[in-house]
């Protein structure tokens, strides 16, 4: 790893304290080693970009800190929150202010939009009243545009709506962090930038922090406060955007192309 | 070494079902209780296999009559025709072939259903939205298809009966109060309560196979696929080997 490439800077935007440290998280599958002593750490306020070949273990990063996966070794602290020694409850918990919006979107496709909002309520928010969970809908459907859809089925629905509804249900909980696992794929380029704005708008509005995964230098560009870029495994620049687009070295060149 | 391979496997597949089979054993005890999501998969998995269910039984009834009239003709006991098919069908037939239509019918859906909402990630965000899947998932799916078996069972058994009184209606005459006389005069507990009894255990080995291959899909949409599959042939096997062993109890409580 080029020693130059690789900098923590606490500069970026009035930044104060990391949100997220993942400390020299390693994971396996099989004989095959996705991260190797991987290390990061997300500002409060900050939109972080991890960029990388696809399988080089982008996906895998935010799936461990989310707790989904668990490393074979490392520490990933959330919020202050050891996430390798919280309990199932204590978990949850930390989950309700983590938000974590899939590639895939994972839209609950037996339900409508309205359902799919209430369900993350369900568990988190018990006492939350029927009006009170209504106007939380109608909000999150507010800020990304389609308040319309809200009786509609995910079926119904494009794929930059139902990314759109898939960041509303992320939204839903008001979570101070979002993980966005490849926004923009899949979409044309007009969409794919409506959402890149949109991620910057979320930032702006809720002072939400957040990782994005991607390879799409477009969506890069518009919401990267610092990119970091992985490869083999590890941590292989951490830079803010601008800085990495100059760069001579040959393999970060090539995402810049 | 191919078969060596092969058992390897298998015996892989029956431990992470063992384990898989404990945690659904563990998370059913445990509070929370998804009532809600219970009734609703009651209402799908019950309700919404009953017409097929219903219309095999019926024809099951009346082809075996059919089947049966001629033989019982030659021996001359024809009018012994209701208690031989009530009996069949009560004690076997019945609840066999409906556990293998509900296996066909609810073993692929539960399968494809959980397996495509694996590969789609939903599961996964189950998890992150707080709730635990296993719970709300399969717990659910389990105990509906556990609870919703031998009402159907017992329905199909119903139908049965009324198919074998058209069938031997069909070339003779018998009164509805005579047949149904003939079919309780030759019916006891020890016949029905065995036979109501393996059905929640048939109930419960297509619930819990749809889930576990579902759940544990893998390989995209064709993962799903041959979840889907496999769930339905497995659980048809299981059903005639818990078959197998009911009628080893049954025998050997003195109940044959």
């Amino acid at each position: 790893m080029p020693e130059a490439l690789y900098q923590e800077k606490n500069t970026t935007k009035g930044i104060t304290h990391a949100v997220i440290e993942v400390a020299h998280v390693s994971k396996s599958f099989g004989d095959r080693v996705i991260l190797n002593d991987f290390s990061v750490s997300l500002q409060k306020g900050e939109n972080l970009v991890v960029l990388g070949r696809s399988g080089a273990g982008k996906s895998v990063l935010i799936k461990c800190i989310i707790g989904l996966l668990r490393p074979d070794c490392g520490s990933i602290n959330v919020l202050g929150n050891d996430v390798l020694s919280l309990s199932k409850n204590e978990l949850d918990k930390l989950r309700q202010t983590v938000g974590f919006l899939f590639q895939s979107n994972a839209l609950y496709d037996s339900m409508s939009v309205r359902e799919n909002l209430e369900f993350p309520m369900r568990r988190h928010l018990v006492d939350i009243s029927k009006d009170e969970a209504e106007e939380r809908i109608i909000e999150a459907l507010t800020n990304v545009g389609l308040a319309h859809t809200i009786n509609m089925m995910p079926a119904e629905l494009s794929g930059g709506m139902q990314k759109r509804i898939a960041l509303a249900r992320t939204l839903i909980l008001k979570p101070e962090i979002i993980l966005y696992d490849e926004p923009t794929t899949g979409l044309d380029p007009i969409t794919g930038k409506e959402i890149s704005t949109l991620i910057v708008e979320i930032q702006e509005k809720y002072k939400t922090s957040s990782i994005i995964i991607s390879h799409d230098m477009k969506c890069v560009a518009t919401t990267a406060d610092r990119v970091a870029v992985l490869s083999d495994g590890k941590c292989y620049a951490l830079d803010t955007y601008e800085n990495l687009k100059q760069s001579e070295d040959k393999f970060v060149k090539q995402f810049f192309e | 070494m191919k078969i060596k391979g092969q058992s390897k496997i298998l015996l892989e597949e029956a431990g992470a079902m063992a384990r898989f089979t404990g945690v659904f054993f563990k998370e059913t005890l445990r509070p929370r209780y998804e009532f809600k999501e219970f009734f609703r998969q009651c209402f799908l998995i019950g309700y919404k296999s009953l017409p097929l269910i219903a219309l095999t039984g019926f024809i099951m009834g009346l082809v075996l009559t059919l089947q049966l009239r001629p033989t019982m003709i030659s021996y001359g006991v024809e009018a012994k025709l209701p208690a031989m098919v009530s009996l069949s069908i009560v004690r076997e037939i019945g609840p066999v072939i409906s556990a293998l239509i509900f296996a066909g019918k609810i073993g692929s859906s539960i399968g494809a259903q959980l397996g495509s909402m694996r590969v789609t990630e939903q599961i996964d965000a189950m998890d992150v939205s707080g709730t635990n899947p296993m719970k709300f998932l399969v717990v659910t799916r389990v105990l509906a298809a556990t609870f919703m078996m031998p009402v159907l069972c017992i329905l199909s058994d119903t139908i049965s009966l009324y198919g074998s009184f058209l069938g031997v209606n069909i070339r003779s005459h018998m009164s509805v109060s005579l047949f149904v006389n003939q079919v309780f005069n030759i019916l006891n507990f020890t016949d029905i309560i065995p036979s109501i009894l393996k059905t929640f255990f048939f109930g419960f080995a297509v619930g819990i196979v749809g889930c576990y291959k579902g759940y544990n899909s893998k390989h995209g949409t064709e993962g799903v696929g041959q979840s889907a599959n496999s769930a339905v042939v497995l659980a048809s096997v299981l059903v005639f080997v818990i078959d197998l062993i009911a009628v080893q109890i049954t025998d050997l409580l003195g109940y044959n």
